[in-house]
């Protein structure tokens, strides 16, 4: 968006950019500094308490300062972990690869198909505008389609399709996956979308000039150059469902785990050290996955 | 390409895309309609007559717990969070223009903010809080969480704004004799302030939004999502639907004043540019 209208609000005038005069030395250093006291307070400092947590003792009651590695001898040796990272791993794939292929199409229809830049801008905020608004809400409306009286059953039924109305529907891995998907496309479709818009158009006339079909135009012009996006996309989109507890929750009605249910469940239960363990390991898997990627893609230029 | 004639393809698309949009808008129109439904309707259709029954509901206290004291609390807190993320994100846009001293580090970290899952940041804020013993509020934990989430989108927007920036401007200001105060002041805040609206409104509606972050960092007074969804465990009528058509009308609201808070400063903008 900001950058639509940043486009529109600039002339296009190539000057290169001289060096400031007349700020002091620090200026950059006090403009810096609020966003640096703020992470390191709620992010950094965080994160070195779970670490330290987890090392720690608990009983039912409290927690104890010590350092013990229980917490993580409990949460790696016991089956029920592997099994729920597999199962959260699962999920994450299916969503990601339904994202990227909803997300590419989606963002290549706005920036190829759509011919005015207007148009383009309506048609982008559209799909944003869902974004803007609760994730829960966002849940609970798809109750009316998926119940056990749903939409979804009840014209199945008047179809005459079945006769007996579908119990797959809410409550769910169908219905996790569908309301991740429905959560998280758009973390697919905007950096995608961005990338496309910074094609030059002329690749895609000389490319055709020099007797490329408009598939061959697509796997080796368009796609290669929309790596970064989709890079970026998946970074959103796997981080996302590798920590979502939520939805799990919510669109399982309970009968599914993933990771981020599991501590939620300690959280509850006030077994911190135990889900401090637990976030580590998570941590570690995610930031892997993150490098993963970063070593497919280099989104160096896209920042 | 403007002058072809529109391809299989792009009929292909076009109903890709317009499936796209009824997968995102459907269900939230559902309970839209289902919120008017009748004094003896239930969760899902057919509709049982038509009434205002749920939203009445929905302001009697004991019905559905604290929906007014919750939701004043998530709009403060959004409020909050909205002038933080735009002052934050500004100054640190402005610096990551010089190379500094630490640039790099501080990048990293603002990013690494938006890959750490939510649960973790509300569970170390959370024990953060409590093992250095202070209470956690929706003002002071909470607050901090939403940040953590809101001020690296509003730092991604600044840093588009200046890369496509004109220096140009800032430039003529000082050639005119511009203190650094008058050429930010003057120029470079009416010529970003369009993009400084979108950044509000990102601060915003995610705070106002948030559930993962606020779970263990919110104290013993909930935030609207927490509200609601303590409620989908409990209420089985279409009082929810209300709630939901309620809140969603509100961010629509804001979303749209926003937009036009754009729209307006974009021409004001504009028109400055010309002059």
């Amino acid at each position: 968006m900001s950058e639509a209208v940043a486009d529109a609000v600039l002339p296009a005038i190539d000057v290169p950019p001289r060096k400031r005069f007349s700020i002091g030395r620090y200026a950059s250093y006090l403009q810096a500094l609020p966003l640096a006291v703020i992470l390191g307070m709620f992010l950094v400092l965080p994160i070195l308490t779970i670490v330290m947590v987890s090392f720690w003792d608990y009983d039912s009651v409290q927690i104890y300062p010590d350092f013990i590695l229980l917490n993580y001898e409990e949460t790696l040796g016991s089956w029920v972990t592997w099994q729920t990272y597999l199962n959260t791993l699962r999920y994450t794939a299916i969503v990601w690869a339904l994202t990227l292929v909803i997300g590419f199409w989606i963002a290549y229809f706005l920036a190829f198909h759509v011919r005015t830049a207007t148009m383009q801008m309506v048609l982008f905020l559209i799909c944003t505008v869902p974004f803007l608004t609760s994730n829960i809400i966002r849940m609970i409306s798809w109750i009316p389609f998926l119940g056990r009286n749903g939409l979804i059953n009840q014209s199945l039924m008047n179809m005459g399709l079945v006769d007996r109305p579908l119990e797959f529907l809410l409550f769910s891995d169908f219905a996790v996956v569908l309301a991740m998907v429905h959560l998280y496309s758009l973390f697919m479709v905007t950096p995608i979308f961005n990338t496309l818009m910074r094609i030059d158009r002329s690749l895609i006339e000389a490319a055709r000039d020099a007797g490329a079909n408009s598939w061959q135009i697509l796997t080796n012009v368009i796609i290669p150059l929309a790596k970064p996006g989709i890079a970026i996309g998946s970074i959103f989109v796997v981080t996302l469902c590798m920590g979502d507890f939520i939805t799990v929750r919510f669109m399982s009605g309970g009968q599914s785990a993933s990771v981020g249910l599991m501590i939620a469940n300690q959280i509850s239960v006030l077994q911190y050290p135990a889900a401090a363990a637990n976030a580590v390991i998570l941590l570690a898997v995610v930031l892997l996955m993150v490098a993963c990627i970063l070593r497919v893609v280099n989104i160096r230029k896209e920042l | 390409m403007n002058t072809e004639r529109r391809g299989l393809g792009f009929w292909v698309l076009a109903a890709f895309f317009t499936l796209f949009v009824l997968f995102l808008y459907g269900p939230l129109t559902t309970i839209f309609i289902l919120s008017f439904q009748g004094p003896d309707g239930g969760l899902t259709f057919p509709m049982n007559g038509v009434s205002l029954r749920w939203f009445q509901n929905l302001f009697e206290t004991q019905a559905v717990g604290d929906f007014g004291g919750s939701f004043l609390r998530s709009l403060m807190l959004g409020l909050m969070v909205m002038a933080t993320t735009i002052v934050v994100a500004l100054l640190a846009g402005m610096a990551f223009r010089r190379p500094f001293w630490g640039a790099g580090p501080l990048f990293y970290t603002a990013i690494a903010s938006l890959i750490v899952p939510s649960i973790l940041v509300s569970l170390g804020i959370g024990l953060l809080f409590q093992v250095v013993g202070v209470r956690s509020a929706w003002y002071s934990s909470a607050f901090g969480a939403h940040l953590t989430w809101a001020l690296p989108f509003g730092l991604l927007i600044m840093f588009a704004v200046f890369n496509r920036f004109n220096p140009s401007y800032e430039e003529a200001a000082r050639d005119l004799g511009a203190t650094p105060w008058q050429s930010f002041r003057h120029v470079l805040l009416p010529l970003i302030l369009p993009s400084l609206i979108g950044v509000g409104l990102f601060g915003f509606t995610l705070s106002y939004d948030e559930f993962a972050r606020t779970l263990m960092t919110a104290g013993s007074f909930n935030t609207l999502p927490l509200e609601i969804y303590g409620m989908t465990t409990n209420v089985t009528t279409p009082v929810l639907y209300a709630l939901g058509t309620v809140t969603t009308g509100f961010s629509l609201l804001i979303i749209l004043l926003s937009l036009l808070g754009i729209y307006i400063s974009q021409r004001a903008a504009r028109r400055r540019a010309r002059a």
